[in-house]
């Protein structure tokens, strides 16, 4: 198994970090990772990215053109990241802020209004853990379990007591995920 | 017990040196490598093994400063990114020069000048042709994941004293600041007894001092000193490394290092899986470089393709081994751009079409 995985956001929507708990998961699996973040002009322009490779084999290329799965969390990601799932893979995005609706009707489209959920448990820290659980919800390739234990890992011990936090708003993600119709 | 952490190349470099007991590392902050100072600095290595870390004022200074710790037998090391390692030149060639061991790393960006911080192989012929002035050369290990990062700060030191050479990690921001799962070695103490046989410190009244310069004024001397050097540079072949990645059935190969080899690993797997007998060498020393291995792959494939993201520099090396016996191609990205695999893998057959 190889899931090849890309997120796209804003900087401080938490990319990078649910993309390293998300590697973590993998680690706690037995799977060989990798974490490419988006760390050059772009990162500085206000955008931010990272690939994830999550694999049962040796990850070989961690730079790609095409992905089995992209978390895409403004119109910007969306409206360059689209073209670039493979056919028959998986999108998931926020349509909170979404003007231009992705379209393809050779995938599959997840819809998961984390933002507005994150508000409402008024936790908007949590963002993109509501979105990680959309994920492993519509795609478990890391159980649940491992995603605690890679958060255990991954994030310092003095902030270990927000782990529960974290675990509800990947069960939210998990709850409110559902597909999107195409705006057709 | 394993020790597993997922930790950017960057970081693996830092942690694998206070593991293995490095005594000190002088540098000077510079994108896409900052990591590694920064890494360094916030794990206070001074209270872990006593290891020294100063933030230079400059890498003139840094370079300096290595070749001073490298004198007294210790191991020493820097890091930078090529605008930095370039004002090192003088330096790295003086350090050469008085046969002295260190580590320097070099993390590249694009260039010339100041050029993009991302990633980048253009600095090959800087790396193994010598970089600095005058007739020498460097160990250029080049690794192609965050393990072989950790890894190579020891196998680095072991070669740097073994041929008393300085050695050279030559990487980029893709390896650098992509983070994967690593194994990190056991933390041993800093060696405090160590052959002093050749170093400025420590004389005892029953032998002569040790001198360390480059400066030889007598040219019979000099003369003397660098068939020595051309000599340990050759002997330096017994400790090339490289990795054959589908090469024994291979009808077409790849060459690649570092970053690229990682993309072309994804190019030969694509291929493979179309029916297409592609093969990749990938090499893990660049000097020395596996020119023997590369020789005897030409008497077997019908061409072969150097990838890298530089405007074509290793292909000359690959051209001097394989000697005109089958074409050989470039592909290469330029100025911080990344070939994807499906870049290389159209290159590819564009070049090899019938055959591919």
């Amino acid at each position: 198994m190889t899931e090849e995985i890309i997120i796209a956001g804003f900087g401080g929507q938490g990319v990078l970090s649910m993309g390293k708990i998300l590697a973590y998961s993998g680690i706690m699996q037995e799977q060989e990772v990798s974490w490419m973040p988006s760390y050059g002009p772009e990162m500085r322009g206000g955008t931010a990215n990272v690939t994830v490779i999550l694999s049962d084999d040796r990850v070989s290329s961690p730079v790609l053109q095409s992905y089995d799965t992209a978390i895409l969390l403004n119109q910007q990601s969306v409206d360059k990241f689209e073209s670039l799932v493979k056919p028959g893979g998986l999108m998931i995005y926020d349509p909170n802020s979404i003007t231009c609706h992705p379209e393809r009707d050779d995938i599959r489209i997840f819809q998961v209004n984390a933002a507005e959920e994150a508000a409402r448990m008024k936790s908007p820290i949590t963002f993109n853990m509501v979105v990680l659980g959309a994920y492993i919800k519509v795609n478990p390739v890391v159980d649940l379990e491992n995603v605690i234990k890679g958060l255990r890992k991954s994030l310092p011990e003095r902030h270990h007591h927000l782990i529960p936090v974290n675990e509800k708003a990947i069960q939210r993600g998990m709850e409110i995920v559902k597909a999107a119709k195409l705006h057709a | 017990m394993k020790e597993l952490a997922l930790m950017k190349g960057n970081e693996a470099i830092a942690e694998a040196a206070i593991r293995i007991g490095v005594d000190a590392y002088f540098g000077y902050p510079i994108t896409p490598q900052s990591e590694v100072l920064e890494y360094l600095t916030l794990q206070r290595p001074e209270e872990r093994t006593g290891m020294v870390i100063l933030q230079a004022e400059s890498e003139v200074a840094a370079i300096n400063m290595v070749y001073g710790a490298a004198g007294t037998g210790k191991r020493a090391m820097t890091s930078s990114s090529s605008p930095g390692i370039s004002l090192m030149q003088e330096g790295i060639s003086y350090i050469a020069g008085a046969e002295l061991p260190c580590l320097i790393v070099n993390v590249v960006r694009g260039g010339p000048g100041l050029g993009t911080i991302q990633p980048s192989q253009a600095d090959y012929f800087q790396s193994t042709k010598g970089g600095g002035h005058g007739d020498y050369r460097l160990i250029v290990l080049a690794p192609a994941s965050v393990q072989e990062m950790a890894d190579y700060v020891e196998l680095g030191f072991d070669l740097a004293f073994k041929y008393r050479n300085p050695v050279l990690i030559l990487t980029d921001g893709l390896i650098g600041q992509m983070m994967e799962k690593v194994e990190l070695p056991p933390q041993k103490a800093r060696i405090e007894e160590f052959d002093q046989s050749w170093v400025i410190t420590g004389k005892t009244p029953d032998r002569e001092r040790n001198i360390i310069t480059s400066l030889n004024l007598d040219p019979d001397l000099q003369y003397e000193h660098n068939l020595k050097l051309q000599e340990k540079y050759r002997s330096m072949n017994e400790d090339v490394m490289f990795e054959r990645i589908g090469c024994d059935d291979a009808e077409f190969l790849l060459v690649a290092y570092g970053s690229s080899a990682r993309i072309c690993q994804k190019v030969v797997d694509i291929a493979r899986g179309r029916g297409k007998k592609l093969g990749l060498l990938r090499p893990q020393t660049l000097f020395p470089f596996p020119t023997d291995e590369i020789a005897r792959l030409s008497r077997q494939v019908k061409g072969i393709m150097s990838v890298e993201l530089s405007a074509g520099q290793m292909v000359e090396d690959v051209k001097l081994a394989v000697n005109g016996k089958v074409p050989v191609y470039h592909y290469g990205m330029l100025g911080g751009k990344i070939h994807s695999p499906e870049d290389v893998l159209s290159a590819v057959e564009d070049k090899f079409i019938g055959g591919l």
